[in-house]
């Protein structure tokens, strides 16, 4: 063993065993963190408020008596408790983050900065809005950027996540039918849809009835028209579709559901490949959510939050929800009630106050940072990095649509199935358990619902050339090993070097425990 | 570009290796005639410096909350937030993740949202809570349907203490969803009886604790009339700092309770994002919308966490679902659950009775203020004062001479003129004694 003058190994020995229990629990950097309710306590406090001075209660005689049990950690232990469990979580900024249909780009951290600015991140939406003129001008800007991109009249902002935009352009339809007087109760939806589509439409009172794709994975014109009639309100559409391709009738389909009476509503989520490229507006689209933590760099924030402007034809701009801007001058108005609406005939209100804010400054500052030829060539790149991966994979995976000879161009997300693991033993979920412990997160996986053990990739335009190509050696040598390899515990077993092994979702869902409680009412509770 | 990390040479190798020319090859499926041929009539990329100034300027022209005494309130506060919150939540780990699909690897998040279900399930007194909603308007609409679920019943009955952006939030839900909402006139003295408008139709009442006019009243008497026509109570918090000093909802027979929980760990930022508190008794589970977090074992029998009962939801569900909702608010709930943590119960006592001390003060001052009387004979730390005149008026004078003093009930409720003389006023920890007297002062000088 190679040792420096005092004694102090210089080099590591060989390992002799595998795998050791530790005393602790702990696997080096891996800790095993309690739960605070097992290390805090209701007396302990990381926080040093002033006593409060005597004053009579004005509450009324309901002053809470008993004892919360809520614990509390002084600031070192706060500290460390969610450092560590930040280490057991996957993300954009450790690795490559290939889920498709989720855009897990590179999030700029100079949008962190301009959300926490004083004027943009410490003012109140009830403010007097003369004193806030500067965070209206932002959403005003912002407005007008995204309709520029997609070439619409209109934009609703308020809307806070991707299935509220849904919602929010789902209603404006149905008020525009209502406006006409017209009573339809059915929405089109493709197969391939994001599971928030029909349940939007469902949401709604309206019957979802489904299209079947052609087997190129795109909906066709004739099929759409076949399903229309008078009693359809609306289809929802995703272009680019979830299967990674752009819908290449949709500028007839747009023409049929008109011709029909119908509105096209279009989900958003795969705007990341077309920016700059293509805008929804010239497609024929009545409706389109824009997810801004996806393609325009609002942080994930590990499940939210989100927000899903939607941007409006002329033929619904007149039903976008409250609040909305009104420019007069150089005076902006944040319109907040139905009395004020003037010839606008808003639908309702979505939300309290006025949306997200603190997404619409980050989105902002992407656009600008971007610009007209960045957010473009954001496209270009997200869309060549898919095909990267396409063309460096195609002979060892499958693709549903790629044609005889894989080669049929995808936008910035590529389809697999898993027909190409037949006989293996190995299945789609174990192939990206496998990713796990060669450090990447999986792809999106059995999903969209049409195509059989779907492998959806999304590298977006973040990855360097070294990245994706270091992807798709790992992906190669999995899909080698997974098809000629004799040892499939590689497969079976995986992940193994994650914080965690495969978890039991049965157990969790047929024995549902959602909350921390003490031992004693835990006991008594099975 | 900064961000882009791809070259000219890369798109080269990289066209090459797909077999295409150009990267418009790429984008065959796009009708031609509608592939752009030039770049929108947008500004260029800009340095980051031109960034931040152009965003500073409109950052300066806004007047933040910090800089003038602050007694805005109306369902969005300023509290302190240790400094340690938003350094934790910037974690990249914890920022620049996704939904915990895949637990092995989420195990950060997952545990954090199972603390913070078990956090908001005590304080709000209730069985179970999910791992957060948009806000606490949304999850306010979300309740009421899932009370119409539960008692296949199509009515809600509002109170009028509900906030009027809740209300018009349930209330667009109900008139889109085909549901009824039985509105009571707003009740700005809380005196209004609430259960006489329930009926054998009523899917649940809906109130608010304490209500948007800052009163505070027992909720059994409505919990009991509700529960004996087989209707639920969903009682909504829009300060959930209250809930350090109030008897919980729980306590007195709520059903569901919601909240907007931005008060603790979450800034203001111009009203959202704010996070969502939902929760309710163990046997709704199955009726509830949102995620949930659970423990459960991994392969090797270590205890760990996923999301579960995920048969509710749409990704699985689809148009069965009990509600479209697929976000949560991830990063808010952390940043809510941090603050808890760091506050524990001890501190949030402390908090709360920090407040309400305050609001105590500032009640005593303005009521002594000549033409100006308060309203409320309970509240927390906002309350309801009457002005001679236009409160808007009084509002914006106020704003000329540097101090945001409240929400005008005319801005909430445009069509009652009978509200135009009220105000919500709020004080919470962040304002000193010189605050409150500079408030009462300029509140004199503009009468």
């Amino acid at each position: 063993m190679a040792m420096n003058t005092q004694g102090r190994p210089t080099a590591p020995g060989t390992a002799t065993i595998a795998e050791i229990q530790t005393f602790t629990g702990n696997r080096g950097l891996d800790h095993e963190e309690p739960l605070i309710f097992e290390i805090g306590d209701t007396g302990r406090t990381g926080v040093d408020l002033p006593a409060a001075p005597k004053a009579k209660s004005r509450l009324g005689g309901l002053e809470r008596s008993a004892e919360i049990g809520l614990p509390g950690l002084t600031e070192p232990e706060t500290m460390r408790h969610y450092v560590r469990l930040s280490r057991k979580n996957y993300a954009i900024d450790s690795g490559l983050y290939p889920l498709g249909s989720c855009t897990m780009k590179h999030n700029p951290r100079l949008n962190e900065k301009m959300a926490r600015l004083p004027g943009i991140g410490d003012i109140h939406p009830l403010q007097p809005q003369s004193t806030v003129q500067g965070a209206i001008q932002l959403m005003e800007t912002l407005a007008r950027y995204l309709m520029e991109l997609t070439g619409m009249p209109a934009v609703a902002l308020s809307p806070k996540a991707g299935a509220h935009g849904e919602l929010c352009g789902m209603l404006a339809i149905k008020a525009a039918h209502e406006a006409k007087g017209s009573k339809r109760d059915v929405v089109l939806v493709p197969d391939s849809a994001h599971g928030t589509n029909p349940a939007t439409a469902a949401f709604m009172g309206y019957r979802v009835k489904s299209i079947p794709a052609m087997a190129d994975g795109t909906v066709s014109a004739e099929a759409v028209k076949a399903a229309l009639g008078p009693d359809v309100a609306a289809i929802m559409l995703t272009n680019p579709n979830t299967c990674g391709l752009f819908e290449r009738e949709i500028v007839e389909i747009a023409k049929v559901v008109h011709e029909a009476g119908a509105y096209f509503y279009c989900d958003g989520a795969n705007f990341n490949a077309i920016v700059g490229k293509v805008r929804p507006g010239d497609l024929g689209v009545d409706a389109m959510h824009i997810n801004l933590h996806k393609t325009f760099s609002t942080p994930h924030g590990g499940g939210g939050p989100g927000a899903g402007p939607v941007v409006l034809s002329a033929a619904l701009a007149p039903y976008a929800p409250l609040p909305f801007i009104r420019k007069d001058g150089d005076k902006l108005t944040l319109v907040e009630d139905v009395s004020e609406a003037g010839d606008a005939a808003p639908f309702g209100r979505l939300t309290a106050f006025h949306g997200q804010m603190g997404m619409y400054v980050r989105a902002l500052t992407y656009m600008l940072s971007h610009g007209s030829d960045g957010m473009r060539q954001a496209s270009e790149d997200a869309v060549l990095s898919a095909n990267y991966i396409r063309a460096s994979l195609k002979d060892l995976m499958s693709q549903p649509f790629g044609g005889p000879t894989g080669d049929r161009p995808c936008m910035h997300e590529v389809l697999f199935d898993d027909t190409w693991l037949k006989d293996t033993g190995v299945t789609t979920l174990d192939f990206a358990k496998a990713m796990i412990d060669e450090g990447y997160h999986p792809m999106t996986m059995y999903f969209p619902l049409v195509v059989h053990g779907a492998m959806l990739i999304e590298p977006t335009e973040s990855e360097s050339k070294q990245s994706l190509d270091q992807f798709i050696g790992t992906l190669r040598f999995l899909a080698n090993e997974a098809r000629h390899g004799n040892d499939k515990s590689r497969f079976k077993e995986a992940p193994m070097l994650s914080p965690r092994r495969r978890l039991d979702e049965t157990k969790a869902a047929r024995e549902p425990r959602l909350r921390w409680r003490p031992a004693a009412a835990k006991a008594a509770a099975e | 570009m900064r961000y882009l990390p791809l070259d000219d040479a890369d798109r080269a190798d990289m066209l090459a290796k797909i077999g295409v020319k150009a990267i418009d090859d790429l984008f065959a499926d796009v009708p031609n005639a509608k592939l752009l041929k030039s770049l929108p009539p947008l500004a260029k990329t800009q340095s980051e410096i031109a960034v931040e100034r152009e965003i500073g300027r409109l950052s300066a022209r806004n007047v933040s909350a910090g800089s003038v005494p602050f007694f805005v309130g109306a369902g969005a506060y300023r509290h302190h937030v240790p400094a340690s919150v938003d350094h934790l939540i910037q974690r990249s780990e914890f920022l620049t993740s996704y939904t915990p699909y895949q637990p092995e690897i989420t195990q950060g998040t997952l545990q954090y949202l199972f603390e913070f279900q078990s956090q908001v399930a005590l304080l709000t007194g209730m069985d179970v809570a999910n791992a957060s909603m948009y806000d606490g308007s949304t999850a306010c609409g979300e309740a009421v349907l899932m009370a119409h679920r539960i008692t296949r019943r199509k009515k809600a009955v509002l109170s009028g203490g509900l906030h009027p952006h809740y209300r018009a939030v349930t209330e667009t839900l109900a008139k889109w969803g085909d549901t009824a909402v039985a509105e009571l006139p707003p009740d700005p003295q809380g005196k209004e009886d609430a259960a006489a408008a329930i009926d054998g139709e009523t899917s649940c009442v809906v109130v608010q604790y304490p209500s948007v006019y800052g009163s505070i009243r027992d909720l059994k008497p409505i919990a009991d009339a509700a529960h004996a026509k087989g209707a639920l109570l969903v009682v909504v918090v829009t300060e959930v700092v209250a809930l350090g000093a109030l008897k919980s909802p729980g306590d007195m027979g709520a059903d569901i309770v919601v909240c907007e929980g931005q008060s603790i760990g979450n800034g203001l930022n111009f009203g959202g994002p704010y996070v969502g508190l939902f929760a309710t008794r163990e046997k709704f589970v199955r009726q509830m919308p949102g995620r949930l977090a659970g423990e459960t074992v991994d392969a090797e029998g270590k205890r760990g966490y996923v999301l579960t009962l995920s048969t509710r939801e749409q990704h699985i569900r689809r148009e069965k679902a009990t509600s479209n909702i697929c976000t949560n608010s991830g990063l808010c709930a952390l940043a809510f659950t941090i603050h808890m943590t760091l506050l524990g119960e001890a501190g949030l006592r402390k908090l709360a009775a920090l407040n309400h001390a305050n609001a105590c003060d500032l009640a005593e001052r303005l009521g002594k203020v000549k033409g100006v009387s308060v309203l409320n004979d309970t509240f927390f730390n906002e309350f309801t004062i009457r002005v001679p005149g236009k409160a808007a008026d009084v509002i914006e004078k106020l704003a000329e001479r540097h101090i945001l003093g409240g929400v005008p009930v005319s801005r909430l409720e445009p069509d009652h003129p009978e509200l135009a003389d009220l105000i919500l006023v709020a004080s919470t920890e962040i304002n000193t004694d010189d605050d409150r007297a500079a408030f009462a002062a300029a509140l004199k000088e503009v009468l």
